[in-house]
């Protein structure tokens, strides 16, 4: 049967919207290269080749490091529990596993703050004065807290998916169980937890508010000290050019490890749930780890947050807030609307018109996301005030930095609801006379919606939460909930902060509550 | 809400395209002081003029390289900087002010051609801690916190305006060799780096560090809310270089398409009504006569016999500062 439309040329409908996106991306990362250059070549040598340099290469390494092992130690566990065990309440435990998430890194890092010093809750509750936690391992702590979920999700969907004959064989052939684990389930593990570690190496590299609330200086804090503190331009633009060579590397990499690796049923069997492992006595010891988790994930936030909200001194100027809150709406939702329009061009033409022009395009969405917030923010800077000078500082800028920068967010899930749904029903609506677009609204659309709507969801929650963007784009007197929450707590006053992280905390939730919900009824 | 998801999303972009409509301010202010602090004169200043006001937040040096880098097309009408070196290093996008508008002020506490005034002014201090620091073995000069007495006990915040600001003034006095000597000093003594004055303050009172260089109106906000606050604040003996004069002030940006109304801000900072509340709400010192004093302050002949003769107009060079903290890799 001939197809409907021909896959060699896209239409200019789709061509259009994508080049645009794809040259957004490109566009202001090349004047972050201009600004690099225009240091005299000494100085800038002088500047990069210097011990600091290296020092905070190998604090961004040793912190992605650390946050991937914590992370790990704990999403694992929390994965085989839910899939493997007859732990009970499944679906809550699930859905409390993925909830940091709505907890922001600086909003982790405050909390931990919040916890030691003079003034902290544990002086207060017990009389104790730990010294602030900070560094690496304050960092760590941090970041891991909330990052963890992405790492849960891939491993979780992993395990539902494996075939459980494979485990029944190597147990019926004389494996103990643990060599079984190692030998056979780990080795399956590996694809998601090699995608999960990119997605959480990437945010740790882009990470700003945590690493600078913990004082330990990596390549983003120096950007941003750098960029804060300093005369001139050219050290920042040096340090972000390093910091995107790093990512691409790493995506790279991941790309060539992902690649060599292949686990599908060759098979035609039927695959079925695996049985569930009964905890018995360890039941005490598995509901203290979960606990723990909670506790500290999502506890102890809470617990500091109110503990901070109910500390003496002024009442809370909640109308205040609520602008703050109103303005991160108004960012947020024309931003996930931009990046879920632009996805959907992208996301057609990668599914359905390959070519290597177009898996260029498509490649691109994903290094947007890559290039870390710092460094891209940076780069639109320089781009609007030396081309677009009237639209810097304006909203449509700010939102269309995160509209571009989020991307990938939204391209995802549309392109795989695309290649699910195929193009058959579409070309019997156009044999039946239907116009292409026509066709497409009528039969595809509605097949993909939800997918889009959930693509939409996911960036409005991350630009909720987003905090070096909002800092260098945002126009003069637009404060969102992220940058309140940060200046306050960078200037020591925890309890100024203290309702603006409790806002954004409850913001962000409503919406992975969505999420998961509208994942819920997918299944 | 998941059956018509594209119209949804599209009317989601609706409040782009209204954002124009909000950006119609009577000035634009960006301030290098912290929004706690300038917020309320803010207030002030709308209720009495009926002006609208926006205020962008940053760092000074920050905020300096931002107009340096924005030039004509800056949206900002009026530059509030925390460091007078900070102030010298953007004169030259400054217009110069009616000579009447600062007419009652100290001289030494201006520019000289009116292109920008001081608006507030606040002194380097020792803070210390009461229980580990005792004050009659404090050092009398900055000079000496290079002591091997003083190891690991030292804090400062090299990425603050006020800190490179001192260090200008070191290069200025003492001349770059000597600087240099003593942030290498201080360096291979253990002086532990925090990100602003309120971190080294908390960090005393947390046990981190027993003594650390800041401005001296961040310990009291400290104090008014709780007494019994166990960190004290002294001077290094009079005319040391630790003790250096500086001001917050404002300059007009020759660019403003509101130079009317950012004079007339700059005047009202200058109003007794607001030069009070610098002193009795901020800590700081006015720069008018006819305040009354902050009880909780040093007079105002007290810090001016205790600080160094060092020219505000003379701390312009800060790139030589940020290139020496920069060899110490401290930025």
């Amino acid at each position: 049967m001939a197809l409907a439309y021909d896959p060699r040329r896209p239409p200019l409908v789709l061509l259009v919207p994508a080049l645009a996106a794809g040259a957004g991306m490109l566009v202001p990362l090349g004047y972050l290269v201009t600004r690099a250059l225009e240091g005299t070549g000494a100085s800038a040598a002088e500047l990069i080749l210097r011990a600091r340099t290296l020092e905070l290469l190998g604090n961004t390494l040793a912190l992605v490091a650390c946050v991937l092992a914590l992370s790990t130690l704990i999403a694992l566990p929390l994965a085989l529990l839910v899939t493997r065990t007859d732990v009970a309440p499944r679906r809550a435990i699930s859905i409390l596993c993925v909830l940091p998430l709505a907890i922001p890194g600086y909003v982790m890092a405050y909390a931990l703050i919040g916890l030691s010093g003079y003034y902290g809750f544990l002086n207060a509750a017990f009389g104790v004065t730990l010294p602030r936690l900070q560094g690496l391992f304050g960092a760590t702590l941090a970041l891991s807290l909330y990052v963890f979920p992405y790492i849960f999700l891939n491993l979780r969907s992993a395990l539902l998916g494996m075939d459980p004959s494979l485990v029944e064989a190597a147990r019926s052939l004389g494996r103990s169980p643990w060599r079984t684990f190692r030998d056979v389930t780990l080795p399956h593990l590996m694809p998601a937890l090699l995608s999960g570690w990119l997605v959480v190496g990437l945010y740790v590299i882009g990470d700003f508010g945590a690493v600078a609330l913990m004082r330990y200086e990596v390549f983003s804090y120096a950007i941003y000290n750098q960029y804060a503190g300093a005369f001139d331009r050219v050290y920042a633009a040096w340090l972000s050019l390093i910091l995107v060579a790093l990512t691409v590397s790493i995506l790279l990499a991941e790309g060539l490890l992902a690649r060599r690796r292949r686990y599908a049923r060759t098979g035609t069997g039927v695959a079925r749930a695996a049985g569930a492992f009964r905890l018995g006595r360890w039941r005490p010891l598995a509901y203290a780890f979960l606990g723990l988790v909670f506790a500290a994930s999502i506890g102890l936030p809470l617990a500091v947050i109110l503990y901070w909200m109910s500390f003496g001194g002024e009442a809370i100027d909640w109308s205040r807030i609520a602008a703050a809150a109103a303005r991160t709406a108004a960012t947020a939702a024309p931003a996930a609307a931009l990046a879920t329009l632009l996805a959907l061009p992208v996301a057609l033409l990668s599914a359905r018109f390959s070519s290597r022009p177009i898996w260029f395009l498509e490649r691109l969405a994903y290094f947007g996301y890559a290039v870390p917030p710092l460094p891209f923010a940076l780069a639109m800077v320089f781009f609007a005030l030396s081309t677009l000078p009237a639209l810097y500082q304006t909203l449509p800028l700010l939102v269309l930095a995160y509209g571009l920068s989020f991307l990938a967010l939204a391209v995802g899930p549309a392109r795989a609801a695309l290649l699910q749904a195929g193009g058959r029903m579409e070309e019997a609506a156009r044999s039946l006379g239907r116009s292409g677009a026509a066709a497409f609204v009528a039969v595809t659309l509605p097949t993909i919606s939800r997918s889009l709507v959930a693509g939409f969801l996911l960036v409005f929650i991350l630009v909720v939460k987003e905090l070096p963007i909002a800092a260098l784009l945002a126009p003069t007197g637009w404060t969102t909930l992220s940058m309140n929450v940060f200046s306050r707590t960078v200037e020591g006053q925890l309890f100024e902060a203290a309702p603006y992280a409790l806002i954004t905390v409850l913001f962000s939730s409503l919406f992975v509550g969505l999420i998961l919900s509208h994942e819920g009824r997918r299944r | 809400m998941f059956k018509r998801p594209l119209l949804l999303i599209g009317l989601a972009a609706v409040p782009a395209l209204f954002a124009g409509a909000a950006s119609a301010q009577d000035l634009t202010i960006y301030s290098g002081r912290g929004e706690s602090f300038v917020a309320p004169v803010i207030e002030m200043f709308e209720k009495e003029s009926g002006k609208d006001v926006e205020v962008r937040y940053g760092g000074t040096a920050e905020l300096a390289t931002l107009l340096k880098e924005e030039g004509a097309n800056t949206p900002a009408d009026l530059f509030w900087a925390q460091d007078g070196g900070a102030l010298g290093a953007t004169a030259d996008l400054f217009e110069a002010l009616p000579a009447e508008l600062s007419a009652g002020e100290n001289p030494q506490f201006k520019n000289a051609d009116n292109k920008w005034v001081g608006t507030s002014a606040r002194a380097r201090v020792l803070v210390y801690s009461t229980e580990r620091a005792p004050k009659d073995q404090l050092p009398d000069s900055v000079l000496k916190l290079t002591d091997p007495a003083w190891k690991g006990k030292v804090g400062w915040a090299p990425a603050n305006g006020s800190f490179q600001a001192f260090v200008t003034a070191l290069r200025v006095k003492e001349g770059e060799e000597a600087a240099k000597a003593w942030v290498d000093g201080m360096v291979a003594n253990g002086a532990k780096t925090y990100p602003n004055n309120v971190a080294l303050v908390q960090a005393i009172a947390d046990g981190e560090i027993d003594v650390a260089l800041v401005n001296n109106y961040y310990l009291n906000r400290f104090l008014q809310r709780d007494s019994k606050f166990p960190v004290a604040m002294t001077f290094f003996k009079n005319g040391d270089i630790g003790n250096l004069l500086n001001v917050a002030g404002v300059g007009v940006l020759k660019t403003s398409d509101a130079k009317e109304t950012a004079q007339d801000f700059a005047e009202f900072l200058l109003t007794p009504a607001v030069q009070q509340y610098f002193t009795s709400a901020g800590n700081e010192y006015p720069v008018i006569e006819g305040v009354i004093p902050n009880p909780s302050l040093a007079s105002v002949a007290d810090i001016k016999a205790a600080a160094p003769e060092v020219p505000l107009d003379q701390l312009s060079d800060l790139e030589g500062t940020l290139n020496l903290l920069r060899s110490a890799n401290l930025l």
